[in-house]
C-alpha cells in the first residue's frame, strides 16, 4: 500500500493478463472502499467474471453494438491533416460517430446489460462533460430503469445542452457543490448514494478508474476501439500503425483503444493530458506529468495532491478531463515504461479544435482536442512513411459555447 | 501501553455494567485552539473513549456535516502533524482516555504508515480507523499498527455476512465499529431494536467489545443504543454543535462540551433506567 515509484517495476511477459487477482497492474489499483460496499465489490466481480465468460452475454452486447450504437466506427484516412503537418499518416479512429456522439455508449451498453443480469433496478453515474451522464442516461431510457446522474455544480453550469438533453432521456440530474463542484466531486457523491442504497442501485462508473473491478471492466468494454482499430488498419495498410494517441483524463477511451496493442512492440502508445493553462502555472489536470501516487476513489494511482496528502482540484477547460486522477492501468503503463504521457495546454487544445474543423470538417470534443494538439508532433517525430492512430473519442457540438467564450464571441 | 489503555477501558466499563460513550470531533475544527480547548473538556464532560478525525478533502463516507467539519479544520490550516500535536498535548494532561483517530489513507500514505504509526503511538494514539482501507488492503497498515502499539479498529457494516464478519475480524483488537446503518455518516437514523442482534453477531464473531455509530444524534437514540452495545459514537451531531456555535457566535466549546455532558449522561443512565423499567 506504500505509494510506489523508488523500485524499478517488473516489465510484464503479458500485458494482457492484468490486473492480478487482486485488482493490481502492478502496484496500482486495487478495492480501496468503505466496508459497506465491499460485499457489493466482490459481488459485482463474481458478477463481471461471468457475463465476461458467457456467449450468450457478449453476443446480446455484440448486437447491441451494431444496432444501437452504430459500430463499427470508421477508421478514416485524415488526407488533409496528413498534408499539413507533412509527417506520417495520420487516421482518425470516428469514435465520436457513435450513438450519443462519444466512446461512452461502449462502456454503458456493457454495464447496463450487466446491471440487468445482477437484478439491479436503480443506476446512479458521475459525469464531468456530461458525455458520460448523456450515454447513461441513453440507456436508462432504452432500458426503462430511473437514472441518476451526479454532476459538479461548476460543470452544470459549462454543460448546459448535455444537462437538458440528459432532462429529455429521463434522467434526474442532480447537482454536486461539495469541494470544487467538478467531476471528483459528483465522483464522491456517486460513491455517498451507493453506500445508501446498497441493495437496489448498480453504480455505472463511466471511467477507467476507481475500484476494482471497473478499471478492468470499462476497459474490457472500451477495447473494442482498438480491437476494430487492429482490424481496420491491417485492411487499410496491410501494417500496424507506428503509434497510437488518444486524451487521457480517467483514460477510458485511452485504454480502450491501448488495449489490444499493448504487445505490439513496435506500436508506440501515447496518451496526452490536460495542462490547463501549463504544467508549470498549478492550474491543469495532468496527474501523471504533474502529480504523484495516493489514494482516491476507490484506486492507487496518480494523482494530484498537495504535500500532506489533501487532493487538489484539476483545472481544465475541457469538463471530461477536470479530474485529479487517471486510470490505475495508465499509471502502471507510465511506471514500466509501455505508454508515454505527453500533455496540452487549454489554449493549444482550442487551435487544434479549430484547426480540425477547418481542415476535416470534424468539431471534436474539447476533450479529443488535447490529442490532436500532439499529433503534428507525433506525425513529424514518426516521419513520413509512418502511420498513427488518433482516437477521436467525442463530437465538439457541446463545447460550441466554451470555445466560442473563449474566442470573445456570443452565440 | 496504547492497546491496553482501550482494553482496561473496556475492563472497567464491563465492571461497571455500562456502555462507554465515545464522541467523534475532527482536529482542527473549528480552529486548532478551540479544537484542543473542546479535547481536553471531553473526558470531563463524560467521555469514556475518543475519536479524533484527521480531514481529508475528499471524505467518501461522510455526510454533510462532516465533510464540512473537515473543510473548516482544512481551511484553517490543520494537517496531520498538526492533529497529531494536538493528541500529544491532550496526553499531557490525561493518560487514561483513550485516543482512536479516524479518517482516509491517503494522508497516511504520504507521510508513510509504518512512520506514522511509530509517530502516532509516540503522541499517545491508541486505535486507528481508516474508512477506505477495507482488510483486503490492510495488511502493510496493520503490520505497522502490530509494530507500534496501535488497534487496528474496522468496520462491520450491515452488508457483513458471517463470511464477510471473519474477514473484517481477523488482525483486529480493541474494539469492533458497527456502522448501524447503510450510509454516510449523520443522514440515517440507527434503530435500536435492528442493531441488537447484529451488535451481539458482531460481538461473537470477535470476541471483542462493539461500538455502534453513524446515526445516533439524540441522548434519547443515544441511551437506546446504550443499552445493546459496548459503546455509542456520536460524531455528526457534535460537529453540528460547533458549526451552531460558530455561526450564531456563542462560545463553541461550551456548546460542544455541553451536548457532549447530555449524551454521556444519558448513556450512563441507559441500563440503570433498564434495569428500573
Amino acid at each position: 500500500m506504500n505509494a510506489p515509484n523508488t523500485a524499478q517495476p517488473a516489465i510484464p511477459n503479458d500485458y494482457a493478463a492484468y490486473p492480478d487477482a487482486r485488482g493490481r497492474f502492478g502496484d496500482y489499483g486495487g478495492q480501496y472502499v468503505p466496508e459497506t460496499l465491499m460485499p457489493l465489490v466482490h459481488d459485482l466481480d463474481a458478477a463481471y467474471a461471468a457475463a465476461k465468460a458467457d456467449e450468450g452475454f457478449q453476443a446480446e452486447l455484440a448486437d447491441y453494438l451494431i444496432h444501437y450504437v452504430g459500430r463499427p466506427s470508421p477508421l478514416y484516412f485524415a488526407a488533409r491533416l496528413t498534408e499539413h503537418f507533412g509527417g506520417a499518416k495520420i487516421y482518425l479512429k470516428r469514435e465520436e460517430l457513435n450513438h450519443t456522439g462519444s466512446h461512452k455508449i461502449n462502456n454503458c451498453m456493457g454495464q447496463i446489460l450487466l446491471a440487468m443480469r445482477m437484478g439491479k433496478t436503480r443506476i446512479i453515474a458521475e459525469t464531468g462533460a456530461g458525455q458520460h451522464g448523456v450515454a447513461t442516461a441513453t440507456v436508462c431510457a432504452r432500458f426503462g430503469l430511473p437514472c441518476i446522474v451526479y454532476m459538479g455544480a461548476v460543470d452544470v453550469e459549462r454543460q448546459k445542452p448535455n444537462v437538458f438533453r440528459m432532462n429529455l432521456l429521463g434522467a434526474e440530474v442532480r447537482p454536486v457543490t461539495s469541494g470544487s463542484a467538478t467531476l471528483k466531486d459528483a465522483m464522491n457523491e456517486a460513491l455517498r448514494d451507493w453506500v445508501t442504497n446498497v441493495h437496489d442501485t448498480y453504480y455505472l462508473i463511466g471511467t477507467a478508474a476507481g475500484m476494482h473491478p471497473y478499471p478492468a471492466m470499462v476497459r474490457d468494454f472500451q477495447a473494442i476501439i482498438g480491437r476494430e482499430t487492429r482490424a481496420q488498419i491491417l485492411e487499410m495498410e496491410g501494417r500496424l500503425p507506428d503509434a497510437v494517441v488518444a486524451c487521457v483524463g480517467g483514460g477510458s477511451n485511452a485504454i480502450g483503444l491501448f488495449h489490444p496493442f499493448l504487445n505490439d512492440e513496435g506500436v508506440k502508445i501515447i496518451g496526452v493530458e490536460a495542462a490547463g493553462s501549463g504544467l508549470d502555472s498549478g492550474r491543469h489536470a495532468a496527474a501523471i506529468n504533474g502529480g504523484r501516487p495516493g489514494v482516491l476513489h476507490g484506486n492507487l494511482t496518480y494523482l494530484l495532491q498537495d504535500r500532506e496528502g489533501q487532493i487538489e482540484e484539476a483545472h481544465s477547460i475541457s469538463a471530461g478531463l477536470d479530474y485529479p486522477g487517471i486510470g490505475p492501468e495508465h499509471s502502471w503503463l507510465h511506471d514500466v515504461g509501455r505508454a508515454t504521457y505527453l500533455s496540452a495546454t487549454d489554449a493549444e487544445s482550442l487551435d487544434a479544435f479549430m484547426l480540425l474543423s477547418k481542415l476535416e470538417g470534424i468539431l471534436p470534443a474539447i476533450e479529443t482536442a488535447h490529442a490532436l494538439a500532439r499529433i503534428g508532433d507525433i506525425a513529424k517525430d514518426v516521419g513520413k512513411g509512418g502511420i498513427v492512430v488518433l482516437n477521436l473519442s467525442g463530437r465538439g457540438d457541446k463545447d460550441v459555447n466554451t470555445v466560442a467564450a473563449h474566442l470573445g464571441r456570443t452565440i | 501501553m496504547s492497546k491496553s489503555r482501550i482494553e482496561a477501558r473496556f475492563a472497567a466499563l464491563k465492571a461497571e455494567g455500562r456502555a462507554a460513550f465515545v464522541p467523534y470531533v475532527m482536529a482542527g475544527d473549528p480552529d486548532a485552539a478551540t479544537a484542543l480547548a473542546i479535547l481536553k473538556g471531553l473526558p470531563g464532560a463524560g467521555a469514556d473513549l475518543i475519536e479524533v478525525g484527521f480531514p481529508f478533502s475528499d471524505p467518501m463516507a461522510e455526510g454533510p456535516p462532516i465533510q464540512r467539519a473537515a473543510q473548516r479544520a482544512l481551511s484553517k490550516g490543520m494537517t496531520l502533524q498538526g492533529t497529531l500535536d494536538q493528541v500529544r498535548a491532550f496526553r499531557e494532561g490525561d493518560q487514561t482516555t483513550p485516543v482512536i483517530l479516524m479518517g482516509y489513507t491517503n494522508p497516511l500514505i504520504t507521510w508513510g504508515l509504518e512512520a506514522f504509526a511509530r509517530d502516532a503511538s509516540a503522541a499517545g494514539v491508541d486505535g486507528l480507523i481508516i474508512v477506505d482501507t477495507p482488510p483486503e488492503e490492510s495488511g502493510p497498515l496493520a503490520d505497522a499498527c502490530d509494530a507500534h502499539d496501535i488497534s487496528l479498529i474496522r468496520l462491520a457494516t450491515p452488508t457483513s455476512d458471517d463470511a464477510r464478519l471473519k474477514v473484517v475480524v481477523a488482525r483486529t483488537s480493541g474494539f469492533v465499529y458497527y456502522v448501524s446503518v447503510a450510509g454516510v455518516t449523520g443522514v440515517k437514523e440507527a434503530d435500536a431494536e435492528a442493531v441488537a442482534p447484529q451488535v451481539a453477531r458482531v460481538r461473537r464473531a470477535s470476541g471483542l467489545p462493539v461500538a455502534v455509530g453513524f446515526g445516533i444524534k439524540t441522548p434519547e437514540r443515544a441511551a437506546a443504543i446504550a443499552r445493546v452495545a459496548d459503546a455509542v459514537v456520536v460524531g455528526s451531531a457534535l460537529v453540528d454543535e460547533v458549526a451552531e456555535a460558530v455561526a450564531l457566535n456563542e462560545d463553541v466549546t461550551a456548546r460542544v462540551l455541553s451536548k457532549v455532558a447530555a449524551l454521556a449522561k444519558a448513556v450512563r443512565l441507559a441500563r440503570q433506567d433498564l434495569a428500573t423499567v
